[in-house]
């Protein structure tokens, strides 16, 4: 962090409700004009968060500050942040310009005022022509941008969004993902998006926090926690992997020998603080793996099966352990030296591609 | 399924509306008949009966009494209806399925039993029978209509839109009244004629808690035997049928109305 004051603060952040912790003991803290995600599986406490952020939940401990000031008990309409909601929650009786102008009404703006506003709003998501439809004739995306519009006019210090995507189709999803990374740089407002898709996060973000069961396990940006996931966990949620018990064999220097129950020995670049005999758990993602005997460490194996993803190839390497692991590599077009199904294969992989977690 | 239906299912459709509408019809037809008593073929067709209904004084007191009672019992049972209904919805509030269950009860109690339980409780507290005291008992029977009317629309009502209004700066009240009432307007104005009828139509409790200044239906049967009355009575009745049906038709096409206002589920798209 600069010297300047973080957009959000949460500190020691816990919720409980009657029958269950929502959200337990967290703080983070989220810069200005930074897209901030918060990722996790159905459950895990981060629309908790986010409507904690609104006001819509108050928190059983903890602070939470906007730019310094402390707002949790604050009410959500005395708060300068807006939200988007995942089912949009348009007003029904009003049309697209009353639904974008209604918080400057509140606010009780000359019409004149109003007006530019709510046109620069609509122009912002592109939907500048459709001000006299009522939302009941918009499609879906299009709710979406109005929402978008609604919150934004308003200028608020922090854009909150609640899985705004969710009900958009695929190839929509996509554009609109490009689409609100963009206006987020343009408007230089912190958006804290909320999404349980890694792959949308990933795309979207300058940092994600990702959360299970109301705990924060690593906030970091998309590449870092691709590359160095700190968790079992965080490294299966974000993309996939391939995971081996080992132990601790032996160190070497700043590379640790781990003991691969029943395949060998293998090297990892990692904190050399682990005493030998440590069980942990290897993980390596399956296009660092390639079907060969090129790196330092390799698996002997069978080829399983191979599976044709478009773009890619997955091989599924079974070892004598039981286990399979998958290799991905480039389709580059018919390679004619594809082994074939049941062949005897190696698999390799570099020490600096290798995590570890102890668990 | 069959894509066809069956022709008996069609007659057994025409027969169910003969059977429920015949006797309106021949009331009707008895409305405009020449003669006082019915005969058919009919001797004439005539309106004098409808123009000496509003020529009958009598007559358009109980009409007037009528409408002063329907129209504040409905308007007090719509307005207690809704807030009940807002409050219910809104907020978890314990003993909330008592409070439906106990509200729904006049559905349920005989009028004629809830007629003498009122007539004990007015004069245990000296209170004269009057339209006060008939409009009184008519806002408790139309009360649970307009409840269920209105949680019945409030159930699809997507509670996000008052966090909305809230998070862009709203106040309750302000959402209340620029937000939650305007959706609901059609659906109060819906309830409010129901209430209405209800009110309009009622002849125990209003005849129980009479003070004097009868209302229509109380009127009407007190002159069934004044036999030379009794056509005018018909085309009064006949007024009064053809009102209620209509009012009951708008209360239904607003209430279908307000409805549509919810947004359904989002295409993709």
């Amino acid at each position: 962090m600069t010297d300047q004051k973080p957009a959000v603060e949460l500190i020691h952040i816990t919720k409980h409700f009657d029958t269950f912790t929502a959200v337990n003991d967290i703080s983070m803290q989220i810069g200005q004009a930074e897209f901030f995600s918060m990722l996790g599986a159905s459950g895990c406490g981060k629309t908790t968060t986010l409507r904690m952020i609104a006001g819509f939940e108050h928190p059983t401990e903890g602070t939470i500050k906007l730019n310094g000031q402390i707002i949790q008990n604050e009410p959500p309409h005395r708060r300068n942040v807006n939200m988007v909601f995942q089912n949009y929650a348009l007003f029904p009786h009003m049309n697209v310009f009353e639904n974008v102008a209604f918080g400057l009404r509140v606010k009780r703006l000359s019409s004149n005022e109003i007006g530019k506003r709510v046109g620069e709003a609509l122009e912002m998501v592109q939907l500048y022509g459709m001000d006299q439809r009522k939302p009941a004739q918009l499609s879906g995306g299009q709710q979406q941008r109005v929402a978008l519009a609604r919150a934004l006019v308003n200028q608020p210090a922090v854009l909150l969004l609640d899985e705004p995507l969710g009900a958009l189709d695929q190839k929509l999803r996509k554009d609109m993902q490009l689409e609100l990374k963009r206006l987020q740089r343009e408007v230089k407002i912190t958006f804290i998006y909320v999404t349980h898709d890694q792959e949308e996060a990933l795309t979207m973000s300058d940092r994600i926090a990702v959360m299970d069961q109301g705990k924060v396990l690593q906030v970091d940006d998309p590449r870092t926690l691709y590359d160095s996931p700190n968790s079992r966990y965080v490294a299966s949620f974000i993309g996939t992997t391939n995971f081996f018990n080992g132990k601790v064999a032996s160190v070497q220097g700043d590379e640790l020998c781990i003991e691969l129950a029943g395949q060998g020995q293998i090297w990892a670049q990692a904190p050399t603080d682990l005493p030998v005999g440590q069980a942990v758990t290897v993980s390596v993602r399956p296009e660092r793996l390639s079907l060969s005997a090129d790196a330092p460490n390799h698996l002997n194996g069978t080829l399983d099966d191979v599976v044709f993803v478009g773009n890619d190839l997955q091989y599924f390497v079974r070892l004598p352990s039981g286990e399979r692991a998958v290799v991905r590599e480039q389709n580059r077009g018919s390679d004619k030296n594809l082994p074939a199904i049941g062949d005897a294969v190696t698999v390799s992989w570099t020490p600096s591609s290798t995590n570890l977690f102890v668990e | 399924m069959s894509k066809k239906p069956s022709p008996w299912l069609f007659l057994y459709y025409l027969v169910l509306l003969v059977l429920l509408y015949l006797p309106i019809v021949i009331l009707f037809l008895f409305s405009v008949n020449d003669g006082i008593a019915f005969t058919f073929p009919m001797k004439g067709v005539t309106g004098h009966w409808y123009q000496d209904m509003l020529r009958n004084r009598e007559l358009l007191e109980a009409l007037r009494n009528s409408a002063i009672v329907a129209l504040s019992s409905s308007a007090a049972a719509s307005l207690i209806g809704a807030a009940a209904a807002i409050a219910l919805m809104r907020f978890k509030l314990r003993g909330r399925s008592v409070f439906i269950a106990v509200a729904v009860l006049p559905l349920l109690v005989p009028f004629l039993i809830l007629g003498v339980a009122l007539l004990i409780l007015f004069s245990s507290l000296n209170i004269e029978r009057s339209l006060v005291t008939i409009a009184i008992a008519h806002t408790i029977v139309a009360f649970p209509y307009a409840l269920l009317i209105l949680m019945a629309r409030l159930a699809d009502f997507n509670p996000f839109i008052e966090e909305a209004a809230q998070d862009l700066g709203a106040t309750y009240f302000y959402t209340l009244r620029k937000v939650i009432m305007p959706i609901l307007a059609p659906t109060i104005l819906a309830a409010w004629l129901v209430a209405f009828t209800v009110s309009f139509d009622e002849y125990v409790l209003a005849s129980f808690l009479n003070g004097g200044s009868p209302t229509l239906p109380v009127y009407i049967l007190g002159q069934m035997r004044f036999a030379n009355r009794f056509p005018q009575v018909i085309a009064l009745a006949v007024v009064v049928m053809v009102a209620s049906l209509s009012l009951l038709l708008l209360a239904e096409s607003l209430r279908r109305g307000g409805a549509k206002t919810e947004l359904k589920p989002v295409e993709p798209g």
